[in-house]
């Protein structure tokens, strides 16, 4: 198991290389001089020359490559153009708000995507799985935009249960957890039910069925633990989507996340924050799809004696 | 190269998820030819809802077509200062913006943008996709794991961050959202055809096709490519729905199109200052864009039942 975790971390060594270096070529693939960009619109020219060697933007590619890679290692990213903050500060206040939101929303996601998929393969083709993919595929054609705007207007505006904007209480949770949740419920949902069929026709199902166990057993015990594995699989990449979708829900429950933080980085081109936010949401990405890496071994033993 | 095909193979290419749709591959069962086009309609018809969403895809294309000559008003230009935020009515189908723009005409010319946006980002993504994984998985090698480590960098970043990116760098406006979609679209493509390619590459009629002095261009082209063909047009169909979401999401962050356009994400953003009072502003771009989506997902699904051998059997 060691080792399969190492041979895993080795392997991403030249992702997160490339990663880097797409990050660190995004300043400079980016319209305009960044030293302009970074002195502001008044500047003179020898402001301008002061701030690119203040930034290091003045020594060659490479050694600017270096400096970048360790700097970000230490966490420093700069410093925001627009609020003049460190970046590292400005994200950090922004990080626990998206990264429980992304949680929250996986979590109810895989309980309702893994029970309508459940159902939906267990009553193939009667009315629970007729139901269960009917809202499964408006799940993934509605995007998360519209669907929280409509939330809002009904949950908040018309019906005043919940509240429309902020992350103050648990309740402010709801609605962004679930619009940002839906279409990935959907797409567990779709998928569950594929893998689980293909489950259900197995040998050791009839063997199981043959002994006399009851079918909740069956489907609980003996075919949940199998259709896990692609499941579980979906689940990494997935969380991928969740995060890119967190940017469009942020903005449209104004909550106080590194998405929103983005999207006015990218209007304002306040470029180190953008820098920052791509590397870290890239991060979060390959260490999510590790940690699915060996979850996938610890549920199926044959994939880690490969 | 790998010659690892076992010559015990004797028996036919039925192990493989998609035998390509060649008119040489036909099996004359008694009266009628089974081509491969009637094996595909006869399973395609049957999937009701799918053929309802390929139908509602043709109107919804000739309608984008012919929006210029068939909207009742001016999308941008035409103001009902009398008519602010009204709801539907006989004059205004769907509605009058909170400018007094006459929704149905946006929509209608909004719908051009979408299906743009969906299909010519996908479309882009498709080509080069399919290029890279037509060579990565003939030739293998070095060249193979170059372009599935690329892939794998480009599948670290969620889509829309990527397109957040590439717009950052490019500026906004449809053109530059279309590039950015499109390049998430890429990797996708390549590792499925790269993963179809390994499959056909081995089978005994590629290696016949190499016997009688076939070039690598004319057995990747000829031989390796349309057997690719079914994969690709399903994920081409399910990945459009994805690629309007994203651009429209673009365009609702305020990077993609630009006021006046009547592009439908903007559309909704615009409305949201007035949701309280005129929630339909925002509804009917919503079930637009809802229903775009919808239709390009079902007909994925309806089209992958009938060109995927496997399901016949259930």
């Amino acid at each position: 198991m060691f080792s399969f975790v190492i041979k895993r971390l080795l392997g991403l060594i030249p992702t997160l290389l490339l990663v880097a270096v797409l990050v660190f070529l995004f300043v400079h693939l980016l319209p305009g001089d960044p030293a302009r960009l970074a002195a502001g619109p008044d500047a003179d020219d020898k402001t301008v020359a002061l701030v690119r060697a203040d930034l290091g933007l003045d020594k060659p590619l490479p050694e600017q490559f270096v400096n970048f890679f360790v700097n970000a290692a230490k966490g420093d990213f700069g410093r925001s153009i627009r609020s003049k903050r460190p970046v590292s500060e400005e994200i950090a206040a922004r990080f626990w708000p998206t990264l429980w939101l992304t949680v929250v929303a996986m979590i109810w996601a895989v309980i309702f995507g893994l029970i309508i998929g459940i159902s939906s393969a267990v009553w193939r083709n009667k009315w629970p799985d007729r139901l269960g993919m009917t809202l499964a595929v408006s799940g993934i054609s509605f995007p998360a935009f519209s669907l929280g705007i409509l939330l809002m207007q009904v949950f908040s505006v018309k019906l005043g249960w919940l509240p429309t904007v902020g992350d103050d209480t648990w309740r402010h949770y709801i609605l962004p957890s679930i619009t940002l949740g839906a279409a990935v419920a959907a797409v567990m949902a779709r998928f569950t039910r594929s893998s689980f069929i293909e489950i259900l026709q197995e040998d050791f199902v009839r063997t199981a069925r043959a002994k006399g166990l009851t079918e909740t057993v069956v489907v609980i015990k003996h075919c949940l633990r199998n259709a896990l594995i692609p499941v579980v699989t979906m689940m990494g990449l997935q969380f991928g989507f969740l995060l890119g979708g967190s940017i469009l829900v942020e903005v449209v429950f104004n909550w106080p996340g590194m998405g929103r933080l983005l999207v006015d980085a990218v209007e304002m081109r306040d470029y180190p924050i953008i820098q920052a936010e791509i590397l870290l949401f890239s991060l979060e990405f390959i260490f999510i799809n590790l940690v699915v890496d060996v979850l996938y071994a610890v549920i199926n033993p044959s994939i880690r004696f490969k | 190269m790998s010659l690892s095909n076992s010559p015990l193979a004797t028996t036919s290419e039925t192990g493989a998820p998609l035998p390509p749709p060649d008119p040489a591959a036909v099996t004359a069962s008694g009266q009628k030819i089974r081509t491969p086009w009637r094996e595909f309609w006869r399973k395609f018809k049957k999937q009701r809802l799918a053929v309802y969403a390929g139908v509602f895809i043709l109107l919804l294309i000739l309608v984008a077509i012919l929006a210029p000559w068939i909207v009742p008003f001016d999308a941008e230009n035409f103001f009902d200062y009398d008519a602010l935020n009204s709801p539907p009515t006989w004059t205004h189908w769907f509605g009058v913006d909170s400018l007094g723009r006459d929704i149905f005409s946006r929509i209608l010319m909004g719908a051009r943008i979408s299906l743009a946006s969906g299909f010519f980002s996908v479309a882009i993504g498709a080509v080069i996709g399919t290029v890279f994984g037509l060579l990565a998985g003939y030739y293998e090698g070095w060249w193979d794991r170059i372009t599935m480590r690329i892939c794998d960098v480009l599948f670290a970043f969620p889509g829309i961050l990527l397109a957040i990116g590439i717009v950052a760098i490019l500026g906004g406006g449809m053109i530059n959202v279309i590039i950015s979609v499109s390049v998430f679209s890429i990797p996708a493509f390549a590792r499925l055809v790269r993963g179809n390619t390994l499959q056909l590459k081995n089978l005994t009629y590629i290696e016949a096709t190499r016997s009688i002095g076939a070039s690598d261009a004319t057995i990747m082209w000829k031989h390796i490519f349309p057997g690719t063909i079914s994969a690709i047009v399903v994920y081409f169909t399910m990945r459009i729905g994805t690629s309007i979401i994203t651009a429209a999401g673009l365009s609702f962050l305020g990077l993609g199109a630009q006021s006046p356009t009547p592009e439908w994400g903007l559309m909704l953003n615009e409305a949201r200052a007035d949701m309280v009072t005129s929630p339909h502003v925002a509804l009917v771009p919503s079930i637009a864009i809802f229903l775009t989506v919808l239709a390009f997902n079902l007909l994925g699904d309806g089209l992958r039942d009938a060109l995927d051998p496997k399901i016949e059997q259930r």
